[in-house]
Formats: structure tokens, C-alpha cells, sequence
């Protein structure tokens, strides 16, 4: 069979599956992907960096990124509280509380947003209590940043569960048979073998977050220059009928895309050859 | 991995072993359980009891009068028409492309994967853009769509069409691994005694995924039925026309229509309870996701 590109198989149904998959993909996916870098590549080449460094774009990615990164920076540390709480601990409740875990997920963002401004509000459950002390979340940048916490949130735990299940108990038991303490063990033991899935875990709740919008527009208050996320400028291009700014900005996320993808994938390669060693 | 498998008989054995019982660890177990609940309470439970107290803030009458309206009895016809077309036509896919990759062994397999996931890292934004630059009046085919008197983009099959786009890898992503741990034996001995294809995928294949199939139609499902980003950009927010309920929601919610948008909201909080529920119970059945 040299020369074929696949190995023998007694399947039926391969050329079929193979042709209706690329098909698909290629209508539904790269075909509108590649509009966008056209239309993008179609414009003055000055423009486009114009278009893309202006103060009101790049201020708009300072927040976006600033926002997305501490969001994910936040579920690394509160995640792996949960993920741990809920692979280590029994307690009332806990079946319950691993299922609503992925509530963001199920949960339309439309509907998180509105929730998250009225909780926060300066009159909300929440927010009430927090306005005293000079913290004001809804429509602020920290608002921004609960926002994609919780969108972010079910990655890093549900990347960091079967992390921690797999620390291999004995070794725990073993190192604390030849005297070592708790915190030792945490740091030796535990956290080399839980890196890669916290690192992976961040990588996806930093890629979903910065592209966010429907949780974030209600509670971000939107003000040009101040509370204005990457895509809310996209879309506000696009009712200014101004397609190839919004393009051009499209690009900018969707180069961001792609480089979180290669990001993630380089992530779960590196841990899956440390799991090898390791065995 | 042997040893404890229930989270019971691990908390049996850690306070078995010496040195477990000890005030300071009791103390830091209540702290972390305490720590996780207050921040699962603050960021979901309080949003979720808030969708609810709001939508019912004027009483039950008022509650159900919010559905009176027609427009958003129109919302909630075209969710669910668009989740009607969507969601079949990215299960036949997800089961197509399952069966092409998790079967045979080609070429730049990993590379189709990867095009397959893309949509899940591009911003619902872009999502919608994309259609838009397509289809829009400025767009590639925008003249000969308007020649031929075709909207797509602010209509029907532009709502449809960005949905498809950010539920695309739903059911293959799920699927894919699945059908590549369950292996080919089974379905090449049913070639090998005679069996037809459709045959074998239908007696053979199917019965074995099905579980794996209903896990991830109903999560695509309530992702069709909940997108606001890629759909808000074409839908072009016609009231009553081609408003879905998550636009919809925005619209009466910047109306200060409270008890209107969290009455919509609570809709599809429920429909996020149920698919949870559901995905609860699939993966009791004995359904491990990988």
C-alpha cells in the first residue's frame, strides 16, 4: 500500500464520511473564516494597522486581556480549591455541587449577565455589601472580570479533577512514611503532577474569556476608552457599517485564536509526555 | 488505578493513616470545603436564585403575562426552530466525522481534528462577523443574493447558519474519542459475517455510543438554544422577527422590562437545569466522559 494515505481497513463507508466531513467543514467553518482574512487582506496595508492600533482598539485589548488573564489567573486558584475539595473530600452535598460545576457551560450567557448585574449591582444581593467598602463590580472592570470568572470557571476544574485523581496515593503515603510534611508533599508531589492540567485549565478559561461577550456586555457598562471589550468594538463597527474595521479587528481576535489553540495543544503534548516518564 | 474508588472509603483511609486526624487538618479541609462553597455560592447559586426571585418579583400573574406577549412567544418559536435545524444536522456531522476519524487510520487526521475544535476557541463575535462579510449586502455573494431576493443575514438562515458555526464540534468532539477507545472488532466482524454497513453502524455502532450521543446532543442543544454572541451579530435584532430569547432578553432587559427579561431568562435557566440533570444521569448509567 505505499503511497496510500490511509491504512487498509475492511470499514465501508470511509471516501463517503471523509467527503461529507470536509465538505461540511469547509462550508460551515473555513469558507466564512477565510471571508473574514480576506476581507481583512483586501485593505490598505496602513490602514489596517491603523485601524488596529488605535487608542480606542488597543485600550480595548488591555481590558480584554487584562480581564481574561486575572479571570483565569482567579479559577486557577479558587478551581483547583474546588477540584480538590471535590476529588479528596466528602461532605453534604457533594454529588450536587460536582454537577452544577458545569452550569456555566449549560447556562445561556445572556442569562449569566443579566444574573451577575443584578447580584452585583450596587442595590444587589451582593453588591450591597460591597458598596460600603468602596468596591463597586457592575460596571467596572472588576465586573468584567466576574464575568469571565464565571464562564471560566467548569475548565479549570473539570481540566484539574482527573489530574488530582491520578496523584498516585502511594507516593503521597510514601513520603510521609520517610518524614515529610504536609506541605512538602503539596508542593513535590501534588503540584508537579497537577501542573499541566492547571496550565491547560487556565489556557482554556483565558481563550473562552477573551473572546467573551454575551456575559459581559450587561455588566460591563461599556464606556468607550474604559469598560469596552475587543468585541463589543466589533460589533459596534459593524452598526457603523464600517465591515473592514470590523474585520480587520476580527482578525486581530481570531490570530488570538489560533494562537491560544496552538497553546493548548503544546500544553497537553508536554503533559502527556510527562505522564510517560513519570510511569 | 487500584485502591479507593468512592470519595467515602478515601475519606475512610485518610483518617486511618497517622498523623490524618489532627486538629490542623480538619481545620483545612473545613477551610477549603468552606472556601469552595462561598465561591460557587457568590458566582452561580446567587446569579441563578436572583433569574427566579426577579422573573417572579411581581407575582406569579405577572410572571405568566410576560409570556402573553407575542413577541416573545415569537422569541421562543424561532429558538426553538433554530435548534430544530441545527441541532440534527451537527449530530449527522458529529457522527459522520466520528465514524471517519475514530475508524480509519489517515493522513493529516490530527490536523482535521484540530480544524474541527476551531470554531470552540474563535469569539461568538467573530462567529457572527464571519456570516456577515459573507452574506451581508457588502459581502462576497451580498449582489447576487439581493438579485435573486435572498436574505440570509438578518433572517432565518443567518441565525441558523452562526449557530451551526459555534455548536459545530460539540458532537464530534465527543464522539471521536469515544468510538476510537471502543476499537473496530465489533463492527469489522459484523462486515466479515456479511453485514451491510448501514446495518452494522445501526445494530452494531449505535447502540454502543448512544449514551456518548445523548451526552452531547443535549449539551449542543442547549448551547444552540442559549448563543447570543454569533447570533446577536446577524440577526440584525428585527423585534418579534428575528429575535431569538437570548436577544430577546437584551431587548426588554434595556427596557427595564426586569420581570419580562428574567421571566425569559428563567426559561432558559431551566432548560440549563435540565440538560444538567440529564447529563447527570447519563454519566450514572455507567457513561465516563474522556
Amino acid at each position: 500500500m505505499k503511497g496510500d494515505y490511509r491504512e487498509p481497513n475492511v470499514l465501508p463507508g470511509f471516501g463517503i464520511t471523509l467527503g461529507f466531513t470536509t465538505f461540511f467543514l469547509c462550508a460551515i467553518v473555513l469558507l466564512p473564516l477565510s471571508a473574514l482574512v480576506l476581507k481583512a487582506a483586501g485593505m490598505d496595508f496602513a490602514r489596517f494597522i491603523e485601524v488596529i492600533t488605535s487608542p480606542r482598539a488597543v485600550a480595548s485589548y488591555r481590558l480584554s486581556f487584562g480581564a481574561a488573564m486575572l479571570a483565569a489567573g482567579v479559577n486557577m486558584v479558587f478551581g483547583f480549591a474546588i477540584a480538590w475539595t471535590l476529588t479528596r473530600y466528602d461532605f453534604p452535598g457533594r454529588k450536587i455541587i460536582d454537577a452544577i460545576i458545569d452550569m456555566p457551560f449549560a447556562l445561556p450567557t445572556a442569562v449569566s449577565g443579566i444574573a451577575l448585574t443584578t447580584v452585583f449591582a450596587a442595590n444587589g444581593w451582593i453588591g450591597q455589601y460591597l458598596e460600603p467598602m468602596g468596591i463597586k463590580v457592575a460596571y467596572t472592570w472588576l465586573g468584567i472580570t466576574v464575568a469571565l470568572t464565571l464562564i471560566g470557571m467548569p475548565f479549570v476544574v473539570r481540566t484539574v479533577q482527573p489530574a488530582l485523581a491520578e496523584v498516585q496515593r502511594d507516593l503521597e503515603d510514601a513520603a510521609e512514611t520517610l518524614g515529610a510534611g504536609r506541605f512538602y508533599v503539596f508542593r513535590r508531589i501534588i503540584v508537579p503532577t497537577v501542573m499541566p492540567a492547571l496550565l491547560t485549565g487556565f489556557t482554556l478559561a483565558f481563550a473562552r474569556a477573551v473572546g467573551e461577550y454575551g456575559s459581559v456586555i450587561f455588566i460591563a457598562g461599556n464606556m468607550p476608552m474604559k469598560t469596552e471589550i475587543t468585541p463589543l468594538l466589533i460589533v459596534i463597527r459593524l452598526e457603523e457599517f464600517d465591515y473592514a474595521g470590523a474585520a480587520a479587528l476580527g482578525c486581530v481576535m481570531l490570530a488570538i485564536s489560533f494562537v491560544m489553540l496552538l497553546a493548548i495543544n503544546l500544553l497537553q503534548v508536554w503533559g502527556r509526555q510527562r505522564m510517560t516518564v513519570r510511569r | 488505578m487500584a485502591g479507593p474508588s468512592t470519595s467515602a472509603e478515601l475519606a475512610a483511609e485518610l483518617a486511618s493513616r497517622p498523623g490524618h486526624t489532627n486538629l490542623r487538618s480538619t481545620l483545612v479541609r473545613w477551610l477549603l470545603i468552606g472556601i469552595s462553597l462561598s465561591f460557587l455560592g457568590a458566582l452561580l447559586a446567587a446569579p441563578l436564585f436572583a433569574v427566579f426571585a426577579t422573573a417572579i418579583s411581581k407575582g406569579w400573574a405577572a410572571y405568566f403575562q410576560s409570556f402573553a406577549d407575542p413577541d416573545t412567544r415569537a422569541a421562543i418559536r424561532l429558538t426553538l426552530t433554530t435548534a430544530a435545524i441545527v441541532v440534527p444536522l451537527n449530530t449527522v456531522f458529529g457522527i459522520t466525522a466520528a465514524w471517519c476519524i475514530g475508524k480509519f487510520e489517515f493522513k493529516g487526521k490530527s490536523f482535521l481534528i484540530t480544524l474541527i475544535d476551531l470554531p470552540l476557541a474563535v469569539s461568538p463575535v467573530v462567529s457572527g462577523l464571519i456570516y456577515v462579510l459573507l452574506f451581508g449586502l457588502n459581502g462576497w455573494f451580498g449582489a447576487w443574493l439581493q438579485e435573486h431576493d435572498i436574505s440570509i443575514v438578518y433572517a432565518l438562515p443567518g441565525i441558523v447558519l452562526a449557530t451551526m458555526f459555534v455548536t459545530f464540534p460539540y458532537v464530534a468532539r465527543e464522539l471521536v474519542p469515544l468510538m476510537q477507545q471502543l476499537g473496530n472488532d465489533e463492527e469489522e466482524a459484523a462486515i466479515t459475517l456479511g453485514a451491510g454497513g448501514w446495518f452494522t453502524f445501526f445494530r452494531v455502532t449505535l447502540p454502543r455510543i448512544r449514551w456518548g450521543l445523548v451526552y452531547c446532543v443535549i449539551l449542543c442543544n442547549a448551547r444552540a438554544m442559549g448563543e447570543f454572541g454569533a447570533v446577536s451579530v446577524v440577526s440584525g435584532n428585527i423585534r418579534g422577527l428575528t429575535t431569538t430569547m437570548p436577544l430577546h432578553i437584551e431587548i426588554l432587559y434595556n427596557e427595564y422590562n426586569f420581570v419580562g427579561a428574567f421571566a425569559v431568562a428563567s426559561m432558559l435557566s431551566m432548560l440549563a437545569v435540565v440538560t444538567l440533570i440529564i447529563k447527570t444521569l447519563v454519566e450514572r448509567s455507567g457513561y465516563r466522559r474522556r
